[in-house]
């Protein structure tokens, strides 16, 4: 059976790695066909054409698909649902805004942040932040579902899928404002090999620095737990967590981070993970493969000039 | 203009979740229960907003089983009017699929005629992330998922959304459904006077069936199984060890 993927496209651009995890995700379930939406989406479809497993790209521009908008966007992909019998995108916070109201528009439940795909109906996702993986069937005829794209390898590229455009859709219910997106060089949070978070032991916006230095030094991506951000010290798009981004790099560095189980459904499935914290009783060292009992101000930088 | 806030009965945050040994699910027997975090943020924005005048009233709605009547207490004696329980079963271990809460719910909307519903972005226990934006759907009414900040003017709301790549805000139509992040406010807590209080206020119950919508799961839960766990690790006495045992493992 057929599946329509929703890529992540942000600005007319297409963000290859969420795409690329969904696509490979996604190809056990049938042939895959990408919608690629928004106000300019003709260099996103492009290059999604490009991802291994992609059968067809499907390219909508519309002033009104524009910022991704949940309202028009879920009523394209309605309007496009007859032919599918799996809808899914990458769990991204956008994905995560559309996909359930697709699924109510169409009277199913939605699959969020699924980690496993066991057959076509059957669905591995976490709950109660990560501890306890639930492995659920749904009895509904078309199935509604976001991938945690952590846990998904990207499919590659140097296909030529077929590029076709469709007409868009709008709606007066909502209007985009602004957006605040942070400006950064360092990696992706989400996709980055080595991630460095820091955590409330920080203690300012200003002592950040002490970590950025280090994530710089190993051309790493920044991350922050839930008490940093409210505290603060570090924007919510650096959130990792039961509700802000999962991670999974090759090397996950948590700096004062105590590591409470909303913060290590973010992390725990990172291949090594680093803890530098004085507290010797920090829950975080349950799970770190190194652990460093020390104080962060004399550790990290000590850290930053060694590496 | 009255506002609709639904409050979910889930397992306290600070509780660790077990899985039952028979792989049936998460046993919620015996375990301290409290509002979803994410639902007292909905509670006390909805609070704030009748302070400046902007919202007459608050009327507080929980989908699930009788005990969730404590939920409602709780919101109510941070300030909710009024409250609504609608028990759809009598199994704690039954979680009412999002879409079965959001059918409910637009029932509850269609009676209540409410301007506005502030609800949770997701319940820390199914992880589901959903209702608010179903809910929306089957009213066909604006929405703004995982609020940051919000005001309210007239017949627009402007809400700043926490997104992958920073905030968004955006501007929505009233009626609107907008769920709340965790930056939008601290929510307060209950007085010992309004406690008290709030044991006086009114709290309506229903059933599902009372409301004509089917709460029959489309999901089958084939098991619940404990994730993976992961291997202990070893503490290092210094940084000289831990970056030696980096760069032993070819990681920097």
């Amino acid at each position: 059976m057929a599946v329509l993927l929703l890529a992540e496209v942000n600005d007319g651009a297409l963000s290859m790695d969420a795409t690329a995890k969904a696509v490979s995700a996604a190809k056990a379930l049938g042939d895959v066909t990408v919608l690629c939406a928004g106000g300019s989406a003709a260099a996103a479809g492009a290059e999604a054409a490009t991802i291994e497993g992609v059968a067809k790209v499907l390219v909508a521009e519309d002033a009104g698909l524009s910022h991704r908008l949940a309202e028009a966007t879920a009523d394209l992909i309605v309007s496009l649902a007859g032919d599918y019998e799996h809808i899914v995108a990458p769990a991204t916070t956008d994905a995560k805004n559309v996909m359930p109201r697709v699924a109510a528009l169409l009277d199913v439940m939605v699959l969020s942040d699924v980690s496993g795909v066991v057959d076509a109906s059957t669905f591995e996702r976490p709950i109660y932040a990560g501890n306890a993986i639930q492995t659920v069937k749904t009895g509904d005829a078309k199935k509604v579902i976001t991938f945690r794209t952590s846990t998904f390898d990207a499919a590659g590229t140097g296909n030529s899928a077929p590029v076709e455009t469709i007409g868009g859709a709008s709606s007066d219910l909502s209007s985009w404002v602004e957006d605040k997106v942070a400006v950064s060089d360092r990696p992706e949070l989400t996709s980055a090999g080595i991630v460095v978070s820091g955590g409330r032991g920080v203690g300012s916006e200003e002592d950040f620095k002490i970590i950025e230095a280090l994530a710089d030094k190993l051309g790493a991506a920044m991350g922050a737990s839930r008490a940093a951000v409210d505290s603060g010290y570090a924007p919510n798009d650096w959130q990792v967590g039961q509700t802000g981004k999962v991670v999974a790099p090759d090397l996950y560095i948590a700096v004062g981070i105590s590591g409470a189980i909303q913060h290590l459904a973010g992390m725990k499935d990172s291949k090594v993970i680093v803890a530098i914290n004085k507290d010797e009783e920090a829950p975080i060292f349950q799970v770190a493969d190194y652990g460093l009992v020390a104080d962060l101000f004399t550790a990290v930088p000590e850290l930053t000039e060694k590496l | 203009m009255k506002v609709l806030v639904p409050v979910k009965r889930v397992i306290d945050y600070n509780m660790k979740a077990k899985v039952k040994s028979d792989g049936s699910g998460v046993d919620l027997a015996n375990v301290k229960m409290s509002m979803n975090p994410f639902d007292e943020i909905a509670v006390e924005e909805a609070i704030r907003l009748r302070e400046v005048g902007k919202a007459e009233e608050i009327v507080a709605v929980s989908v699930g089983v009788k005990q969730a009547q404590e939920t409602l207490r709780t919101a109510l004696a941070m300030g909710a009017d009024r409250a609504i329980l609608v028990i759809a079963s009598d199994d704690v271990h039954t979680d009412i699929e999002p879409l079965a809460v959001a059918k409910i719910l637009k029932a509850i909307v269609d009676e209540q005629q409410p301007g506005l519903v502030l609800c949770g972005k997701q319940a820390i226990d199914n992880d589901m992330n959903a209702t608010g934006q179903m809910l929306s759907a089957l009213l066909g009414w604006s929405q703004a998922t995982f609020a940051s900040e919000l005001s309210v003017d007239g017949d627009s709301a402007v809400v700043t959304r926490e997104v992958d790549g920073g905030l968004q805000t955006i501007k929505v139509k009233i009626p609107a459904v907008v769920t709340v992040d965790l930056r939008l406010n601290e929510p307060r807590y209950a007085s010992l006077p309004n406690i008290m209080k709030a044991k006086k206020k009114p709290l309506d119950e229903k059933t599902a069936a009372d409301l004509g919508v089917d709460v029959a799961p489309r999901l089958e839960i084939v098991k619940t199984s404990e994730p993976a766990a992961r291997q202990a690790g070893e503490m290092v006495p210094d940084v000289d060890t831990l970056v030696a045992k980096l760069k032993e493992k070819g990681l920097v």
